[in-house]
C-alpha cells in the first residue's frame, strides 16, 4: 500500500512538474521576448514618414519601432494633439508654419541647437525658421521642404502657359482644374496672381483679400473636383485633371517617375514652401532617442531617404544630404534641381524671391479663409 | 382576453428584450444626445470646450452654402431612390415570378456577394471603367463616339450611390414580391386584367410595404454616403456627409459638423417615418 501511494506521488510530482514547466514556459519565453522587444516610439506626421523606406535602418540600429499616427493637415494635428494627454506623441512632425501654435500651446519641449548640423544647413534662413526660435530657445528643426505651384499635364499645357497662374483661365481646360482641397495652399496661390508677394500672400488687408476671394471665384467654372491625397494622385494620373492649384512635385514628383506627362513648375508670380520640421512631444519619456532620430534624418543618410520618400519627395534641407543625394540618384537630383547651377534649384529660387513660406493668415482669422472655401466649394 | 400574466411584466419576454434596449441606448440613444449636446458646445484653441450657446446653430444656418448643400444632397439622394427602385424593379420581378426557386437562392446570393467586399474598393474600382481613358470611353471610341467627362460629375456620384444601394434594393424587392399571394395574381387575371395592369393594380400595392422599406434604404444610405459623392462626384459641390468632414477638418469644428449631423438625423427620421406611415396606410 506504502509502495503504491509513493509511486502514486512520485508520478503525482513528475506529471504536475511537467505541467507546470509547460505552463510556465509562455511566461519565460515572454520575459526573454520581452527584454528582446523595440522601444516603441509614437509619431505624428503626414503621411510616409514612419514608413519602413524612411525609418526601416534607423528602427534597425536603435532595437526600436515607430507607430504612426497620421494626419493631414496642420488644423488636423492641433486637434489630435488637443485631445491627446501629454506624453501621447513622442515625435511630431509639423507644417512649419504650425511649430509657434504647438510651442505657445505647450505642446514641445526644447532643444539643444549644438546637436543639430545647422552649419551645414544651405539657407541661413532654414536655421532661425519663424516661429522654431522663441526667446533664444530652440523648439523645432526643419528637416525638409518643397514648392508649391503650378501642376500641369504636358500633352495639354505647355511649360510656357505653366509659368503663370492664368493658365488655370485657359478656356481648353474648363472643368479640367482641380484643387487639393485644403484652402492654404489653393488662395496663397490665387493671392500671389493677385500680386500680393510683399511682405507676403498671406498677410493681406481686407480689400486685397476681398480681391482673392473675387479672383478665386472667377476660376470656379473651370474647377473639376476639389480632391484628398488619394484623389490628387488619381485624377492627374488618369487625366481627369489637367492642371492642379494648391500643389507641387511633392504630388507630380511621384507621378513622374511611373512616366505620367505631369510636371510641376514655379510660375513667374512666385511659388509657396511648405516646410516640415520635427519637434519632440511634450513629456516624451523616450526624448533621447527622438532626439537622436531627428539627428538621423538630418545625417546624409536620413536626408536621401528623406528626399525620396516613396509618399512624396521633399529637398534636402543640408549640404550633406544634396551631396548624399547626388551620390545616391543623381537624376533625381537632377530632375529636383538639387545640383550647382539648374535653373530649378530650390536654393536659388528663394534667392531671387520667388518663394513665399506658406503660413497661417496675418489679418484674418483661419475660420474666415475656411469659411470662404466652403462657400467657393458650393459655388 | 388577456389574462393577469400578459398584462403585467413579462420577465421572460423582457429578459429576450434587454440587449436589443441596451443596444439601442448605448449606440443610438446615447450618442444621439451627445451629438445634439455638442452642438452647443465652443472649440477654443482646437479643444472642445462644454458650453451651451446657440453660436453654432446660428452660424450654420445663417450660411447659403449651407442650404445649397442641403438641398444638393436631398435631391440627389431623392434622384438615387427613384433610380434604385425604378432598376430594381424589373429585376426582382423577374426573381420573384419568373425563374425557379433554386435560381431566385443564387441570384440573391450573388447580390449579397458584393457587400463582401469595400464598397470603398469598388468605388475606386469605378475610376477604372469611368475615367476618360477608360473601359467605357475606349469602347466607345471605337464607334466614333465620346471622350465624355463621367467622372468628378454628378453622374458620376450617381453610380456610386447604386453600387451602394442597388443590390439591397433588389433583394428588398425580391423578398417582398415573392411574398405576393399568387392567388391574387391569378384572381386578377381570370377577371380579364392583362400583365401592366396586374402589377399596377394588384402586385405593387400588395408588395407595398416592401417597396417603400427598400426605397427608404436607398435613401438613407445614399443621404449619408461620403464615398460617392467625394470619390466619384468630385466633392462639386458638396454634399452634407462631405460638409461634416470640411468642418471638423478645418478648425477642428465638431461642434458645428454636429449641428449638421442633427440636421441630417431630423431629415432622414421625418422621411422614414412618413414612409413607413405611408407603407401601412389603409386606403
Amino acid at each position: 500500500m506504502t509502495e503504491q501511494t509513493d509511486l502514486l506521488r512520485r508520478k503525482f510530482i513528475k506529471q504536475s512538474t511537467i505541467v507546470s514547466s509547460a505552463l510556465a514556459m509562455p511566461m519565460i519565453l515572454t520575459t526573454n521576448k520581452a527584454s528582446a522587444d523595440p522601444v516603441e516610439i509614437n509619431m505624428l506626421a503626414w503621411y510616409g514618414h514612419g514608413e519602413p523606406d524612411v525609418v526601416s535602418a534607423f528602427e534597425a540600429e536603435n532595437n526600436v519601432k515607430f507607430k504612426p499616427k497620421y494626419y493631414a493637415g496642420g488644423d488636423n494635428m492641433m486637434a489630435l494633439i488637443a485631445q491627446s494627454p501629454p506624453g501621447t506623441y513622442d515625435i511630431i512632425l509639423s507644417d512649419g508654419e504650425f511649430v509657434q501654435q504647438l510651442n505657445e500651446a505647450g505642446y514641445i519641449e526644447e532643444l539643444n541647437a549644438d546637436d543639430y548640423p545647422f552649419d551645414d544647413f544651405l539657407f541661413e534662413d532654414f536655421t532661425k525658421f519663424p516661429g522654431h526660435w522663441k526667446d533664444g530657445k530652440l523648439f523645432s528643426t526643419m528637416v525638409r521642404f518643397g514648392h508649391l505651384g503650378v501642376s500641369y499635364n504636358k500633352n495639354h499645357v505647355t511649360a510656357e502657359e505653366a509659368m503663370s497662374y492664368q493658365c488655370f483661365w485657359k478656356p481648353e481646360l474648363l472643368g479640367k482644374v482641380g484643387h487639393f482641397d485644403w484652402h492654404l495652399p489653393s488662395l496663397g496661390m490665387m493671392s500671389l496672381y493677385n500680386g500680393n508677394a510683399k511682405p507676403s500672400p498671406f498677410d493681406i488687408d481686407g480689400s486685397a483679400w476681398d480681391k482673392v476671394q473675387e479672383t478665386t471665384m472667377s476660376l470656379r467654372p473651370q474647377v473639376g473636383g476639389f480632391f484628398d491625397y488619394g484623389g490628387t494622385f488619381n485624377s492627374l494620373k488618369n487625366g481627369e485633371m489637367l492642371a492642379m492649384c494648391g500643389i507641387g512635385d511633392w504630388i507630380t514628383g511621384v507621378l513622374e517617375k511611373d512616366g505620367a506627362p505631369v510636371a510641376s513648375v514655379v510660375p513667374k508670380e512666385g511659388g509657396i514652401q511648405w516646410t516640415e520640421s520635427y519637434c519632440i512631444g511634450k513629456g516624451s519619456e523616450k526624448a533621447a532617442l527622438v532626439n537622436k532620430f531627428i539627428q538621423y534624418m538630418l545625417s546624409p543618410a536620413g536626408q536621401v531617404r528623406s528626399a525620396q520618400m516613396a509618399a512624396y519627395p521633399g529637398f534636402c534641407v543640408t549640404q550633406g544630404g544634396v551631396s548624399a543625394l547626388q551620390a545616391a540618384n543623381m537624376v533625381e537630383a537632377e530632375r529636383t534641381g538639387q545640383v550647382e547651377g539648374a535653373v530649378n534649384n530650390p536654393i536659388r529660387l528663394i534667392e531671387e524671391g520667388r518663394i513665399h513660406y506658406r503660413d497661417i493668415p496675418q489679418q484674418q482669422s483661419l475660420e474666415d479663409w475656411n469659411d470662404f472655401w466652403s462657400e467657393y466649394k458650393n459655388a | 382576453m388577456k389574462t393577469g400574466a400578459q398584462k403585467g411584466l413579462d420577465g421572460y419576454a423582457l429578459t429576450w428584450r434587454l440587449p436589443v434596449i441596451f443596444w439601442q441606448l448605448f449606440f443610438f440613444v446615447g450618442p444621439l444626445l451627445f451629438t445634439i449636446a455638442m452642438t452647443f458646445f465652443l472649440v477654443k484653441n482646437y479643444r472642445m470646450t462644454e458650453a451651451f450657446e446657440m453660436k453654432n446653430w446660428v452660424k450654420m444656418m445663417g450660411k447659403g452654402y449651407f442650404w445649397d448643400s442641403y438641398f444638393l444632397t436631398v435631391g440627389l439622394a431623392s434622384l438615387s431612390t427613384v433610380t434604385a427602385t425604378c432598376l430594381a424593379f424589373p429585376a426582382a420581378y423577374t426573381l420573384a415570378f419568373k425563374v425557379s426557386d433554386n435560381a431566385r437562392r443564387w441570384a440573391v446570393f450573388f447580390l449579397i456577394i458584393p457587400f463582401f467586399t469595400s464598397y470603398l474598393v469598388r468605388t475606386f474600382s469605378w475610376y477604372v471603367i469611368l475615367a476618360e481613358s477608360g473601359v467605357i470611353n475606349n469602347m466607345l471610341s471605337w464607334i466614333g463616339f465620346g471622350p465624355y467627362t463621367m467622372l468628378n460629375t454628378k453622374f458620376g456620384t450617381m453610380v456610386g450611390y447604386m453600387t451602394l444601394t442597388l443590390p439591397l434594393v433588389v433583394i428588398l424587392q425580391t423578398l417582398s414580391l415573392a411574398n405576393v399571394d399568387r392567388r391574387l395574381i391569378e384572381a386578377a387575371q381570370n377577371l380579364g386584367a392583362n400583365g401592366i395592369w396586374t402589377i399596377v393594380k394588384v402586385i405593387i400595392p400588395s408588395a407595398k410595404v416592401g417597396l417603400i422599406i427598400g426605397a427608404v434604404f436607398c435613401f438613407i444610405l445614399s443621404f449619408g454616403d461620403f464615398v460617392a459623392p467625394y470619390y466619384l462626384g468630385g466633392s462639386k459641390p458638396p454634399t452634407l456627409p462631405i460638409m461634416i468632414i470640411d468642418t471638423t477638418k478645418s478648425g477642428q469644428q465638431w461642434p458645428r459638423a454636429a449641428v449638421v449631423a442633427v440636421v441630417m438625423m431630423v431629415t432622414l427620421m421625418v422621411v422614414a417615418f412618413a414612409s413607413i406611415k405611408f407603407a401601412y396606410r389603409k386606403k
